[in-house]
């Protein structure tokens, strides 16, 4: 057989020995790369395939609930869907960008701006789109499942109020945790975690808050859960409940006679120090904050004039008017240096220091422009204001500023509620610290009727009248019930002292010339004083900028029975016009009747919790057992420092 | 033929290598594939592997001699396809590299690789010097360089690739002097470093070519395109660890992270749920599958034989070298397949042929 072409067969064997070597070597190297990555580096590559195999979905633990002092639910959870956001894959998302924006109606801009803000963020966590979804949005997901892989639906749980902003400056509201709150919480909050922003929700958070779970599924490249395939669960721990002092029936006839008046009412059991009820107005309704609060709501409500996210109750520094009266009575009968029997003729002023003062009488625009001879009972009963201009020039600052500061007036009570002001006692010390001038005498002739740059809140002067009535034991006011290491501050009136005073005001409401008189209740022993304040504080002055509104401040603490009260009412309202005993005082009565009334059906035994529950908080408001978490303690109640207060000789 | 040979004369022992690496490959598809949308591939693939197997010893059947005859022809033949595939292929992932033919889809550079190995073995046989002076060597550049360039148009850098060591392993067994051999490597060296050099690899290569060689330097810049692939497969073998997750439990594998898990990617499979154990079963089938077509090519009776199987192991050997270091993240993307273990029906074609003549080969190594 021959072919067109010849070949030998002299093989080039050498050469075919050293291609033998060549492609053992070849295998020898791609069996040294697999052993590197199979054998030396198999840990990290194992870490990373589990990575991309298993992705971590949160489970939103609730927060736990808030109780009144009944058992009522006050604060509540209802589930809600928030819409997450899958950014594993950078290319996917663009791709369904345009989708997604027409499917739950958020701009695209809007988006891109999300993603930008959190592209800091590991990429296999997902990003909240939508904190609130509607059935709607609910549906395109789950319709949209296959050919939109990049969203995911996550269940959680909103806060819910009482709706109206009702005890809404108490309660406070939840938001997402700040980068600080972060910072400061020690790895326990992730960004998104909903925290406390003030209020009870703040100072109670660590209790309040669960700890999230965590659901691990298996999902494949393109992002689809494998529903087969199980992984352990982290189950999420529900937050504790709290039960708080405060009383929803008085609560609620609070708001009521409040109304939409701008101002504060606190209402306190001086025997424990217990709150039972607490308004700030305006109020914002914290549902409003529950989801997210946009930018531009949130602005507003900052810069609104009436200032809507403050607490007046605990941080409205205001001058308290006449109610210091009672401090300066007190400071006369307690000092023994003026004899009880003193009296003045008010022509309606007062000349001190070469300067007239007024007494209110004397602009009043109905009735006598005078109050003629007065002593201390009468003066307290008509808030004569020449009889205390009289007994302060005749005290000194030194002994007003020793007993206003004795009674809290400058210190926080220590309430466990975030953000609480001290109020201000001046006193020639604190001139000199802060004005470096002498205090001039005529001041104290304005301080011993309230006036001036003496400043205290609602809640300050509730404990203080409450306190005084209660023969000088001051209760450290709290919002938790059965809270444990309540302090306890006395400073004991001589049984004298707070005989004549309780007395004097029992008399403003109970006697004819009172300027209370009006609330009288039967069968109960009503108590109180009233107070106007004309100029408001020096430091709220600055905060509040010279508004005419703010010019006018009606009070009345009342409180029942006369001796050792079982309720103290403090009760601000602002730009009313009206004389304190007019305008505040109907409030503080209606609260201090609403409180009789109950006590007496209790004690016929005629009505139980479950009666009054407050329905609108939720469909399933199942009062359940009460499993009530005990602080540990309040914070601490600051201490009357005794450093420049002279002692009473 | 008073040559007719036997049935003993078969190399039984490479068609047992043979075998078991497909096997492995059925098994690893079947893995990949079955729970997938793609499932019933692996019967496609044994179909194909027996129709390969048929083919191999048909081609057997015919002397070597004849089809080295034939060669300008088959040359011939080969570029008017290279050429047709280009006006009239059909376009797929955006390059143009299959023709319709007997309904099915094939690929011409497959077949176009198979001719070449013929034709090479045909020119060196002739050079009759002991060594291969440069004009000889020029000439055999040529023979190959036109259908090269007409692969590279497609495009198709992996199989155009694959000319070059059969080139390479056929001009050092005519002889290629030590110097020009250092000449040559120098020149590979330097082209390939062209390659890896942007300045000068954008006039060389295609966009998508580029693309491919920055990811593969930087694959974490390109953590979804070509980059992910390679770090995916990465992932897969290292958590595959020593003994592997097992048949069916590779996570990488089953939940498609291994981009094109049961083709070019298959080996990738295999050593996730297989582990090194499985990765040196593998790996050691294909040197033995190699060293016995050595060892086919010093048997042989002529230096048409010899040059014959060895342009066959060349090109096999590329493929593994290249498509295995691909799978380890120590090479670019460049689409080549895993011989008999990737699923592909041209491929394995063109494997079964070649082996085919290799079977040739032996069958004739005593007749004079």
């Amino acid at each position: 057989m021959s072919y067109s072409f010849h070949s030998d067969n002299r093989l080039p064997q050498t050469r075919l020995a050293v291609v033998s070597y060549i492609i053992v070597g070849m295998i020898g190297l791609l069996l040294l790369g697999f052993w590197k990555l199979q054998v030396i580096d198999s840990d990290k590559y194992g870490q990373m395939a589990e990575q991309n195999r298993v992705r971590s979905i949160p489970i939103i633990a609730p927060r736990g609930r808030m109780l009144d002092r009944d058992g009522r639910v006050m604060v509540d959870n209802r589930p809600s869907f928030s819409v997450l956001l899958l950014r594993d894959d950078p290319k996917l998302v663009e791709q369904y960008l345009p989708a997604i924006s027409d499917g739950l109606g958020i701009s695209v801009d809007d988006l891109h701006d999300q993603l930008q803000n959190t592209r800091n963020l590991p990429k296999f966590q997902p990003i909240v789109i939508k904190p609130e979804a509607s059935s709607a949005d609910l549906d395109f997901i789950e319709s949209h499942r296959s050919d939109i892989p990049v969203l995911e639906m996550l269940s959680v749980s909103r806060r819910r109020y009482l709706p109206g902003g009702f005890l809404g400056h108490a309660t406070g509201y939840v938001g997402e945790a700040s980068e600080q709150q972060i910072e400061a919480s020690n790895g326990k909050l992730r960004p998104g975690d909903v925290v406390g922003k003030s209020g009870l929700e703040r100072q109670y958070n660590d209790i309040l808050m669960g700890t999230d779970g965590m659901r691990r599924v298996v999902v494949n490249s393109v992002g689809k859960e494998m529903k087969d395939m199980r992984l352990t669960e982290q189950e999420a721990i529900p937050g504790k409940q709290i039960q708080l002092t405060i009383d929803y029936d008085l609560q609620q006839v609070a708001e009521q006679s409040l109304g939409a008046r701008p101002g504060a009412v606190v209402a306190l059991d001086p025997r424990t120090g217990e709150v039972l009820a607490m308004i700030s107005r305006p109020t914002p309704d914290p549902n409003d904050f529950a989801v997210r609060i946009p930018k531009e709501e949130w602005r507003k409500l900052n810069e609104d004039p009436l200032h809507p996210l403050f607490n007046r109750a605990i941080q409205a520094q205001l001058a308290p008017g006449s109610v210091f009266k009672i401090v300066t009575a007190t400071a006369m009968l307690e000092d023994r240096s003026i004899p009880e029997s003193f009296t003045t003729f008010c022509p309606g002023y007062g000349t001190f220091y070469g300067r007239q003062f007024k007494c209110w009488v004397y602009s009043s625009k109905k009735g006598p422009t005078s109050h003629g001879s007065t002593d201390l009972h009468e003066a307290i009963l008509q808030s004569c204001d020449v009889f205390f201009y009289t007994i302060a020039m005749k005290l000194g600052i030194d002994r007003l500023s020793f007993y206003g500061d004795k009674f809290g007036i400058g210190h926080k009570t220590g309430i466990d509620l975030p953000s609480e002001e001290p109020g201000l006692m001046p006193s020639e010390p604190w001139v000199e610290r802060v004005f470096h001038r002498k205090w001039y005498a005529g001041e104290t002739i304005s301080v011993g009727i309230g006036q001036g740059a003496i400043t205290t809140t609602p809640l300050q002067l509730a404990r203080l009248i409450g306190g005084i009535a209660s023969g000088g034991d001051f209760k450290q006011p709290h919002m938790i019930k059965d809270a444990q290491n309540v302090a306890d501050e006395k400073y004991p009136l001589s049984e004298h002292t707070v005989e004549r005073i309780t007395e004097a005001m029992y008399g403003v409401v109970n006697e004819p010339h009172g300027t209370g008189t009006k609330l009288k209740l039967a069968g109960i022993e009503l108590s109180g004083k009233s107070g106007t304040a004309q100029v408001i504080g020096y430091d709220t002055r600055n905060r509040f900028g010279k508004q005419k509104k703010f010019e006018d401040n009606a009070w009345f603490v009342g409180y029942a029975p006369r001796r050792n009260p079982e309720i103290c009412v403090a009760v601000l309202v602002q730009e009313s016009g009206q004389h304190g005993g007019e305008a505040s005082g109907p409030v503080a009565r209606d609260i201090i009747k609403a409180y009789y009334d109950k006590k007496n059906r209790k004690t016929q035994g005629t009505v139980t919790a479950a009666d009054h529950g407050p329905t609108p908080v939720s469909d399933a408001a199942v009062v359940a057992p009460v499993v009530v978490i005990k602080p540990q303690g309040l914070p601490a109640a600051q201490t009357h420092a005794a450093d420049d207060k002279p002692e009473p000789q | 033929m008073k040559d007719a040979p036997g049935t003993r004369d078969y190399d039984w022992w490479l068609i047992a290598i043979l075998a078991a690496i497909c096997a492995l490959g059925v098994v690893e598809i079947y893995s990949a594939t079955h729970a997938s949308n793609l499932a019933g591939m692996h019967i496609k693939q044994i179909k194909w592997l027996l129709f390969g197997f048929a083919i191999m010893f048909g081609l057997s059947r015919v002397d070597y001699h004849l089809i080295l005859d034939q060669a300008l022809i088959l040359y011939v033949v080969c570029l008017t396809a290279l050429a047709a595939v280009l006006v009239l292929g059909g376009t797929r992932f955006g390059a143009k590299r299959w023709i319709h033919f007997l309904g099915q889809d094939f690929q011409v550079s497959e077949l176009a690789k198979l001719i070449i190995i013929i034709v090479l073995a045909r020119f060196f046989a002739e050079v009759r010097s002991d060594e291969l002076d440069l004009r000889d060597l020029l000439k055999a550049g040529m023979l190959v360089g036109v259908p090269l360039a007409l692969i590279l148009k497609q495009p198709d850098l992996g199989t155009a690739l694959v000319l070059v060591p059969m080139l390479a392993v056929g001009a050092f067994l005519a002889g290629l002097k030590w110097q020009h051999a250092g000449i040559f490597t120098l020149a590979g060296v330097l082209l390939v470093g062209a390659v890896f050099y942007p300045p000068v690899s954008k006039h060389l290569l295609k966009a998508y070519q580029r693309e491919r060689i920055t990811s593969f330097l930087h694959p974490e810049d390109d953590a979804k395109g070509s980059g992910y692939q390679l770090l995916q497969s990465k992932i897969a073998v290292g958590s595959g660890g020593f003994w592997g997750k097992g048949f069916g439990n590779g996570s990488q594998n089953q939940l498609g992270y291994i981009p094109v898990r049961y083709s070019d990617f298959i080996m990738s499979a295999w050593a996730e749920e297989q582990g090194f154990k499985g990765v040196l079963l593998a790996l050691g089938l294909y040197m033995a599958l190699l060293l016995r077509l050595v060892q086919n090519a010093q048997r042989a009776k002529d230096r048409a034989g010899m040059f014959l199987v060895m342009g066959v192991a060349a090109a096999l050997g590329f493929h593994v070298l290249v498509n295995v270091a691909m799978v380890i993240g120590a090479m670019p993307v460049t689409g080549i397949p895993l011989p008999l273990m990737s699923y592909g029906g041209s491929a394995t074609l063109f494997v079964f042929m070649a082996i085919g003549l290799v079977m040739n080969v032996r069958l004739r190594r005593f007749v004079n």
